[in-house]
């Protein structure tokens, strides 16, 4: 299992497009991808599980990887996140 | 042949197919299946039909209105696409052996209350674009025609009634008429088809036409007749009728690019209203000399969250640069009665007509008018926009807008972000109370523009949308006349300009009067700039 941590620096937090995005970007991998969250998790390849978290500007989220190709997937993961949120 | 008869409120004839939209959708009846991989089979179906619905209308309000407002569109795809809605649906058709229309409607339900107990006010909004993904299955799995932009033959619209988002969803290019049984002369759907240019006949009660769905009509927005099936002697009668239009539309034309002056000379500035950047293309070819008023709530319709500074700036400022010098004048969020703003989360009124709107909610959430105010001024280096406020009751709601006004110009020096002094602040006069204390608001302000669908509808106590009161409402009525009257004199003894936007502009029957009156502006929905152009040519004032 591979985990990262990482501080939302967006203005308006998880909001619905960049959580789509980043639910796509967990699909295209095999692995299992998970977002923990203020004592809750979420499948990060559920859109509406991942915006029920209601993740905020400054929250540290916390992101499980799990599977074959874990190691490539919570790298584009973490990119994805530094990129976009 | 069957004949009916409404209210014409756009001048006009058309022949074509009836398309019935029907703007509430009826409650899914729980319908039990037997074949549970067949009904799958039908979800999945009018799934994918749905995702190509969204897809292809992502990249035509992209190309139409930019991408900030065809992102809504994506959310909606990506919405669709969740695991958990899917398998809510898929198992409710499993276990339950429902139908694929309940078990959506169901399972939107469900997810639209989960975002709409959510303690924040964004993810709250989400919960109407879950029922929103939900109705277009919906209406694909019951064959509800609606209009999904995917037919490409044009057709003559016909509903209820249309709400404001309902007109920012037509595809402006296959509309032939719009046909209502609800509505009045003043209401959105009658703003909307003079705008557009395409006749409209509204209040038909008298024959149901939901059931004419795919049927060829007739529509005869001057007479306000309808004719189902028309038979060889009324399409005739019709074609003439078209062909007399395209005269009529000829003369107009000889007033393309002429200044507009009454016969003895008194020069009058003739602007046209519009509701967004979409409309400029109306306001240019109709040859109008400024916008009198840009309803730039239309910006804040059809959306779940408050359009941003910058989002609101690029509009303005689309204008103010198309209309290369000429006067824009921009009206602030006009929100409330008749319109309502999902995003605003405004709680439901008993009488929303006398409740929270337009500058009433502007002045209770400054941080939304602020906004505002500073894309406006952005937007002023571009052209020359001038600032109008609405629903004005009181000299002090004046000041206070004033005041806002001056620290959003105050911020702007500072962050050094370019914006011009010579922005015009004017009111609206649509209350009987701004119409009386005229005198004393003129003292403020640099121009005034009377509202005359909402001053006629607070002097005379009637409910503009009411079709049923139409009886009693007298558009003429002197007590409205004798209000512009003296708001116009109150005007002129201060110096200052005071037009008219409402739908009385037009009126052809009222022009000399109103030219006696001394207005000097009268601004109209773009088809009606060139004919009433002609209008004032021909009207001798001494």
């Amino acid at each position: 299992m591979k985990e990262f941590q990482y501080t939302i620096q967006d203005e308006s937090g998880v909001h619905a497009r960049p959580a789509g995005l980043m639910v796509r970007k967990a699909q295209s991998f095999q692995s299992d991808a998970s977002v923990s969250f203020n004592g809750k998790k979420a499948d990060m390849k559920r859109l509406f599980a991942i915006m029920g978290l209601n993740i905020k500007k400054g929250d540290q989220i916390s992101v499980q990887v799990t599977g074959a190709d874990e190691d490539a997937a919570a790298k584009e993961l973490e990119d994805f996140l530094k990129n976009n949120l | 042949m069957i004949t009916g008869k409404g209210i014409g409120v756009s001048t006009g004839v058309a022949i074509g197919k009836l398309k019935y939209q029907t703007n509430k959708l009826p409650r899914a009846e729980k319908r039990l299946i037997t074949d549970v991989s067949a009904e799958i089979k039908r979800f999945e179906s009018a799934k994918a039909k749905a995702a190509t619905q969204l897809a292809e209308l992502y990249v035509k309000t992209q190309k139409k209105l930019g991408e900030e407002n065809s992102l809504l569109f994506q959310i909606h795809q990506m919405m669709l696409e969740d695991l958990d809605y899917n398998d809510s649906i898929i198992e409710l058709i499993q276990n339950e052996k429902v139908c694929s229309e309940y078990a959506v409607q169901e399972t939107g339900r469900k997810f639209a209350e989960i975002f709409s107990n959510m303690d924040d006010e964004y993810m709250k909004g989400r919960s109407a674009d879950v029922k929103d993904v939900s109705d277009r299955v919906i209406r694909i799995l019951t064959g509800l025609s609606f209009d999904d932009g995917m037919d490409s033959e044009p057709y003559i619209l016909a509903a209820e009634d249309l709400s404001p988002s309902d007109t920012a969803q037509i595809d402006q290019d296959r509309v032939l008429a719009i046909v209502t049984s609800g509505g009045s002369s003043n209401s959105h759907t009658a703003i909307f088809a003079r705008t557009m240019g395409v006749p409209a006949v509204i209040g038909v009660t008298d024959i149901p036409l939901s059931e004419y769905n795919g049927k060829e009509i007739a529509v005869n927005g001057s007479t306000g007749e309808i004719f189902v099936e028309p038979d060889a002697a009324v399409k005739e009668k019709l074609l003439q009728e078209m062909e007399k239009q395209r005269h009529l539309r000829q003369l107009w034309k000889q007033f393309q690019g002429k200044k507009t002056t009454t016969k003895d000379g008194r020069r009058v500035n003739l602007y046209a209203n519009i509701g967004g950047p979409k409309d400029l293309k109306a306001v240019l070819a109709n040859d109008a000399e400024g916008i009198g008023l840009f309803r730039s709530e239309f910006l804040f319709l059809e959306r779940s969250t408050l359009p941003t500074e910058e989002e609101q700036f690029q509009a303005y400022r689309a204008v103010a640069e198309k209309m290369d010098g000429k006067r824009v004048v921009i009206r602030t969020l006009d929100i409330g009665a008749d319109k309502q703003a999902e995003s605003l989360h405004l709680p439901k009124e008993d009488n929303p007509a006398l409740g929270m709107r337009a500058i009433r909610i502007c002045l209770t959430r400054p941080e939304i008018f602020k906004t505002q105010l500073r894309a406006l001024y952005r937007a002023s280096h571009y052209g020359r926009i001038a600032i109008m406020f609405p629903m004005i009751t009181s000299v002090e709601e004046v000041q206070r807008s004033k005041e806002l006004c001056s620290q959003v110009k105050e911020e702007l020096k500072q962050q050094g972000i370019p914006f011009s002094e010579d922005v015009e602040l004017g009111i609206m006069i649509e209350t009987p109370a701004a119409a009386l204390i005229s005198d004393e608001l003129a003292q403020e302000v640099d121009f005034f523009s009377v509202g005359s669908n909402d001053l006629t509808q607070y002097t005379l106590a009637i409910d503009r949308q009411n079709s049923s009161l139409l009886p009693f409402c007298n558009t003429h009525h002197k007590a409205v006349l004798r209000m512009i009257q003296m708001s116009a004199e109150n005007a002129h003894k201060s110096k200052i300009w005071i037009g008219i936007c409402g739908e009385l502009a037009a009126d052809e029957s009222l022009t000399e009067t109103f030219m006696k009156m001394g207005i000097d502006e009268l601004s109209v929905a773009p088809s009606s700039v060139l004919p009433l152009r002609m209008k004032i040519s021909s009207i001798s004032l001494k």
